[in-house]
């Protein structure tokens, strides 16, 4: 690696750049103050020197004044560079900063409307506190300015002196002006300008008409315009479809951030209304798919990522869409892993057997790391407990391939195989036994061995003797790990194969008490005093008879991912961590208005004395609230004569009219709810056979389940009790799509989460919750496959409330029966 | 928001460095390049696009051997920032004629002059080059285009047999040239990228089309430009997935899965019926036709088409230590279409130590290669013509005695070609007409076409 280049702006220039910086100084001494014609040509030369000086980072701040003297000029390229300069060091010496201000604010009066903008955006970017003086001025007259550039200019400007001083931005009246500003200017840039720094939103607020301006804004507006409409609550379902229709030719954008940004707002927007939702994911699969298949690599990568979380939330969505996440050959290796979750995430009964066989070509890959990918995949697949018989022939057969990575994967995944399917040991046995121990290297993969040496130590004729090679070179086992597992193994071979393997144990028991390794030590003084007591003893510790284990430990909780979920469009969704867990403190949530409240609450109380240092990390969003606070405040002072924490930021909400800020999007109650509400009752009350033949359930009208939490539950509860019923001829003629169903069974207090299929076959999952169910807890989950041609109806039941079981199949029944009558 | 935007050489050179919200200490370019070198990871992985170290977040794009860079420290859009970088990338292509380390170099001033509009204390600004040109007052200096050899998408056009103007997609939107006078012309290519699975038995299992319709634009005024698409063209089947009706869609007519257009483009009369899926493309470009390169459409076919090139790759045992490898390759397409810079690539297997190659008699403008290293071997064909086919006998030498996987470890055969005036989906360029009043207003209209390999893959 080349030694990496000084980036310290103290002065680490070399002395042959000390050198050059004495002569660069006077030249530029020599050329300050010359009128020749070509001195401009010659001054560019020079500005050019200092600036690529600038970027590889030696400090050339030593030529500041000499800089700043040359800068007076009517060329505007010099002009640039000479405000490029000073902003990069103004910073770091204030007290050169100073010397500019003169020059930049006489600037900022030029008759040139380029110069006046670019002067005041260079004043406004310098940055140093004790200046915000002399930018009081310029920003006023700027924001008056006849041209459109030096307004926009101005906007970010009042922006910029918001971060260093907030108090000199509202004692100047800058939030009255701007909001003028908007109302009069009807220029798009300038709109963009506005919304960049979140004082849009007034905007957003007090005329609803913005959402139907939005093609008019550059893209980039576009964005954040999108950015703060997903955070409102339309008044009812009729508003959300109108902004719904009215967004829906965004998703058609090319730029991928447009798109996802209109993504967030559908998700949002539907979140309370189950079926529309999965509408949403249904229309936005293919601009997503398109995305990821057009534009640059990482562009494909970030789309990808928001894919691979609707993918992880409702795979069942996507089981028919798997060959679009199949890898190409030219995806970079971190397209290539997402992929393979995805693929492993929407394996189901139909697809797993192609999904496999695709996985399996993967595991030859030339590049190892996917190869590995692929193997662990196909494993997951198989836990997922789909056409397991299949895809253990297929990992075996990975095992004959000898090489040595694919081997070590294999082996692992036996193993966790044979632990939830004991029953596949004898064809796993016959195969692992013939894997050479010479070919397992690392410690993964050898405990992985061990482990099936000692549990199947019957079933492997040379079990004892395999274990006798690796007790024999145990002190160059490096891994303790593998060195617990064969301690382990040899215990268990022995209690089995007691002649052959009492030696064996001898020697390891003799190894392990010598071992450096304290567990390893532990362990072995463990067993041999176990031992000691008697052998039925240290068996029963040692080897106790097994449970196969249904489930294994989901690695991240569905709270975590809901968290995910309601950051979308934002790096937490490529990082699969909420942004609590990777930004700091002071950065976190970009867009988040409620919980500055309080800070904004503090910076209006104390304003007089709190000092604007303190502030200057404070969000640009603040501006907006601190902004509009400014108003209530003063509409307080005239009413109570004080400014109280809540009162200003509540009346800020409410006066402007229908937007809240949701606490959080997915809670909410919806008029729709409220009337399935009814319709439920009263039919429930109707349907005789469901109300009087079990009487001790009653269903809850609104339970809430996420379905990152459905599948979890899912995947965790048996299969209570599987059930065929006959449907009507009029029920299956009624059933052209999923959406009547849905309809039907929500009178019925049962909700669908996920559906999916066409003509003739449908599948849907269904949940209900018995009503005064503590959180998480009796719910009722249905897997529902229905033919329409063999008017049949397989339903699978799963519930954490067995005893309720049966009334709830009655209920269930009946409503299925009653479909379509 | 981003906090800064750098670019650096693959040395790790500065070459671009902006700062627009001091919350970043100067230190992030070194700390990223470190990050992106030496990736830890299983067997020397690719560094994502997105990164986090210390709370610093780091997104960044490749382009021409160059690493494009921002930073925040917030939680941004990973989508806005990337779509920004490389909008950025453009924005530079367009003004430089050429993008690489050498015209950045040559023009830092005029980029970071770009920079200073485009983005302003982290917020992007403007990315339109039309926009751009009225703020922007650095004149290019633009680098000899004929010494770059790569050139990407562009350069293909250059060899193709077609009177091409060559120098002009490399040539600068802004600077004027030696004349004085502008050129009036338009470019609408018709770039596809192919992804092509077969099984072992010949059979097709995946096949997609990404194209894009990419136009770069020298015409003054900013005129309206209509163009229109085959009339028989049909968008959408409902769901994500069309592969269950592949080749049951009716003859020749181009059934897209789904596209996206650019944001100047109106679609007014493009008569998006979703019940009855025909419709007649035709869109128009109005509301500030952007100068510059840009994609005016991108879609995504997954109907079956005819694929350029059948591949028959066989391998057997011959001897105790010795086996045949056979390839060969059909071009499917016209013989008045030639394909370019055609490569294929096999993995060999791992105990192969030697292979001897035996082309065709009177083959040429072909070379063959292996690399023990990773046990791949190439195999080369500068030009390829339609209809014709070509074999190739590699003898491998093994180091293993009857090896039973000898299948299973090679392959599979992977392959790339260019292919100009030829696109796979059949979408064409009905007509492009430019609005405007003169009547001897005439500019130069091209209209082209390409097809690329994007995976192309042969199991064995």
């Amino acid at each position: 690696m080349p030694p990496p280049p000084p980036h310290r702006p103290t002065s680490t220039s070399t002395p042959s750049g000390k050198g050059e910086l004495a002569e660069l100084k006077t030249q530029l001494r020599q050329l300050a103050g010359s009128r020749a014609p070509g001195v401009e040509d010659l001054k560019r030369e020079l500005y050019k020197k200092v600036i690529s000086y600038m970027t590889i980072g030696i400090d050339v701040s030593p030529l500041f004044s000499e800089m700043v003297m040359c800068s007076a000029t009517s060329d505007v390229v010099l002009k640039k560079m000479c405000y490029l300069y000073v902003g990069n060091y103004a910073r770091v010496h204030p007290d050169l900063a100073l010397l500019t201000i003169n020059f930049l604010q006489k600037d900022c009066q030029d008759e040139y409307p380029m110069i006046r903008g670019l002067a005041l955006r260079s004043l406004c970017s310098l940055r140093v506190q004790n200046l915000v003086e002399y930018l009081v001025g310029p920003l006023r007259s700027g924001l008056k300015d006849t041209h459109g550039y030096v307004r926009t200019v101005a906007v970010l400007g009042v922006l910029k002196l918001y971060h260093i001083a907030p108090n000199a931005c509202k004692d100047n009246d800058f939030p009255a002006m701007l909001k003028e500003l908007i109302h009069r200017d009807g220029d798009s840039q300038l709109h963009f300008s506005f919304v960049s720094g979140g004082i849009q939103f007034f905007y957003l607020m007090n005329n609803e008409h913005m959402i139907y301006m939005i093609k008019d804004f550059s893209e980039w507006a576009q964005c954040l315009v999108l950015e703060m409409v997903a955070k409102y609550v339309p008044e009812d379902p009729n508003e959300t479809f109108d902004i719904m229709n009215l967004l829906e030719d965004r998703l058609q954008h090319a730029n991928s951030a447009v798109v996802l940004a209109t993504i967030k707002v559908f998700l949002n927007l539907t979140m309370s209304m189950a079926d529309v939702h999965q509408q949403v994911y249904e229309r936005i699969k293919a601009p997503l798919m398109t995305l990821v298949s057009s534009g640059s690599p990482e562009q494909s990568y970030a789309v990808l990522c928001h894919l691979h979380l609707l993918v992880m939330r409702a795979p069942v969505l996507f089981s028919s869409d798997y060959k679009h996440f199949y890898c190409r050959y030219s995806d970079p290796s971190y397209i290539k892993k997402l992929k393979l979750e995805m693929l492993t995430a929407v394996a189901n009964e139909n697809n797993t057997y192609e999904i496999v066989t695709e996985l399996s070509e993967y595991a030859a890959n030339v590049d190892v790391a996917i190869a590995r990918e692929s193997i662990r995949a196909v494993g997951k697949i198989a836990l997922q407990q789909y056409d397991v018989n299949a895809i253990v022939d297929r990992l075996l057969q990975f095992l004959e391939m000898e090489k040595d990575y694919v081997t070590a994967e294999t082996l692992v995944l036996v193993k966790d195989l044979l632990r939830k399917y004991p029953q596949w040991s004898q064809d796993c046995i016959a195969v692992v036994g013939n894997v050479s121990s010479k070919h397992v290297q690392e410690p993964k993969a050898k405990a992985a061995l061990l482990w099936m040496l000692g549990e199947y130590a019957l079933e492997m004729p040379d079990a004892p003797y395999v274990l006798e090679g690796f007790v024999e070179s145990w002190a160059e086992e490096e891994s303790p790990e593998v060195r617990l597992e064969l301690l382990t193994a040899v215990a268990k071979c022995f209690f089995r194969r007691a002649p052959e393997t009492q030696k064996i144990l001898g020697a390891a028991l003799a190894a392990a008490l010598s071992d450096a390794h304290q567990d390893v030590h532990d362990r072995g003084l463990l067993y041999y005093r176990l031992l000691q007591h008697g052998v039925e003893t240290a068996e029963r510790v040692i080897n106790p008879p097994k449970q196969a284990v249904s489930v294994f430990a989901d690695t991240q909780s569905s709270e975590i991912k809901d968290r995910i979920f309601d950051e979308f469009n934002t790096l937490a969704v490529v990082y699969q961590q909420p942004s609590y867990m990777f930004l700091d403190k002071e950065h976190r949530g970009a867009f988040e208005f409620s919980d500055d409240t309080s800070t904004n609450a503090s910076v209006t109380e104390s304003s007089e004395t709190m000092l604007a240092s303190q502030s200057v990390d404070a969000n640009d969003n603040d501006l907006l609230l601190s902004a509009s606070e400014k108003e209530d405040t003063r509409g307080n002072l005239v009413s109570n004569g004080s400014s109280s924490y809540v009162a200003p930021s509540n009346s800020l909400i409410d006066g402007l009219g229908s937007f809240t800020v949701p606490p959080a999007a997915s809670s909410l109650p919806t008029a729709s709810f409220a009337i399935d509400d009814l319709l439920g009752l009263s039919l429930s009350t109707n349907s005789p056979e469901s109300t009087l033949a079990q009487p001790s359930l009653v269903l809850n009208a609104k339970p809430a389940l996420n379905p990152g939490a459905f599948q979890q539950k899912w995947r965790q509860l048996p299969v209570a009790s599987t059930e065929d019923y006959g449907l009507s001829s009029q029920a299956a003629a009624n059933l052209t799509g999923p959406q009547p169903l849905l309809k039907h069974m929500q009178t019925h207090l049962i909700h669908c989460i996920a559906s999916g299929g066409q003509a003739p076959n449908f599948k849907f999952f269904f949940f209900a919750q018995k009503s005064n169910a503590s959180t998480g807890l009796g719910y009722f989950l249905v897997e529902c496959i229905i033919n329409v041609t063999a008017r049949k109806c397989t339903v699978n039941y799963k519930t954490d409330e067995s005893d309720l079981l049966e009334s709830f199949a009655a209920v269930f029944k009946s409503a299925i029966l009653n479909f379509g009558v | 928001m981003i906090s800064q935007f750098f670019v650096l050489s693959l040395r790790g050179d500065n070459i671009i460095f902006r700062d627009y919200r001091a919350d970043v200490p100067k230190s992030s370019a070194e700390i990223f390049f470190r990050k992106v070198k030496f990736w830890k990871g299983e067997e020397g992985e690719e560094a994502p696009p997105v990164f986090n170290v210390d709370g610093v977040n780091y997104l960044h794009v490749k382009v021409a051997g160059l690493l494009f860079v921002a930073t925040s420290r917030v939680n941004v859009s990973p989508s806005l920032v990337l779509e920004l970088l490389q909008r950025i990338v453009r924005v530079a292509k367009d003004y430089l004629g050429v993008l690489n380390e050498e015209s950045l170099r040559k023009n830092f001033v005029l980029v970071y002059e770009l920079l200073d509009e485009t983005i302003d204390f982290g917020y992007p600004q403007t990315t339109s080059t039309e926009v751009l040109k009225s703020y922007v007052f650095n004149e290019p200096i633009t680098i000899d285009a004929a010494r770059i050899p790569n050139l990407g998408a562009a350069a293909i056009f250059m060899q193709g047999s077609r009177r091409m103007p060559g120098t002009a997609v490399t040539k600068s939107v802004v600077a004027n040239e030696p004349g004085g006078k502008k050129r009036e012309e338009i470019f609408v290519d018709i770039i596809e990228k192919i992804s092509v699975t077969f099984s072992s038995s010949g059979y097709i299992l995946t096949s997609e089309v990404d194209g894009t319709i990419q136009m770069k634009s020298y015409l003054t005024g900013n005129p309206e430009i209509r163009l229109a698409l085959n009339e028989d063209l049909s968008i959408g089947s409902g769901g994500g997935s069309n592969y269950e009706y592949g080749g049951s869609g009716g003859m020749g007519m181009v059934m897209l899965d789904d596209c996206n257009f650019h944001e100047s483009v109106r679609l007014d009369d493009f008569d998006l019926d979703r019940t009855l899926t025909l419709l007649v493309i035709h869109f128009i470009i109005t509301k500030v036709p952007p100068d510059g390169e840009f994609p005016v459409m991108n879609y995504r076919m997954t109907q079956e088409f005819k694929v350029p090139f059948k591949v028959y790759p066989t391998i057997s045992d011959v001897g105790a230590f010795k086996a045949e490898l056979v390839l060969k390759v059909r071009a499917e397409f016209a013989n008045t279409i030639t394909a370019n810079s055609v490569v294929l690539r096999v993995p060999l297997p791992k105990s192969t130590t030697r292979a001897t190659f035996q082309l065709e008699l009177g083959a040429s403008g072909q070379s063959t290669d292996f690399k023990e290293s990773n046990k791949m071997m190439e195999w080369s064909l500068r030009k390829v013509t339609g209809g014709s086919e070509h074999l190739l006998r590699v003898k491998l030498t093994l180091s293993q005695e009857r090896n039973a996987n000898i299948k299973k470890e090679t392959g599979p055969v992977s392959m790339n070609f260019t292919i100009p005036m030829y696109n796979a989906s059949r979408l064409q360029v009905r007509y492009l007409q430019i609005v405007k009043k003169s009547k001897t207003y005439n500019p130069y209209r091209w209209v082209r076409y390409v097809t690329h390999a994007n995976s192309y893959v042969v199991r064995l």
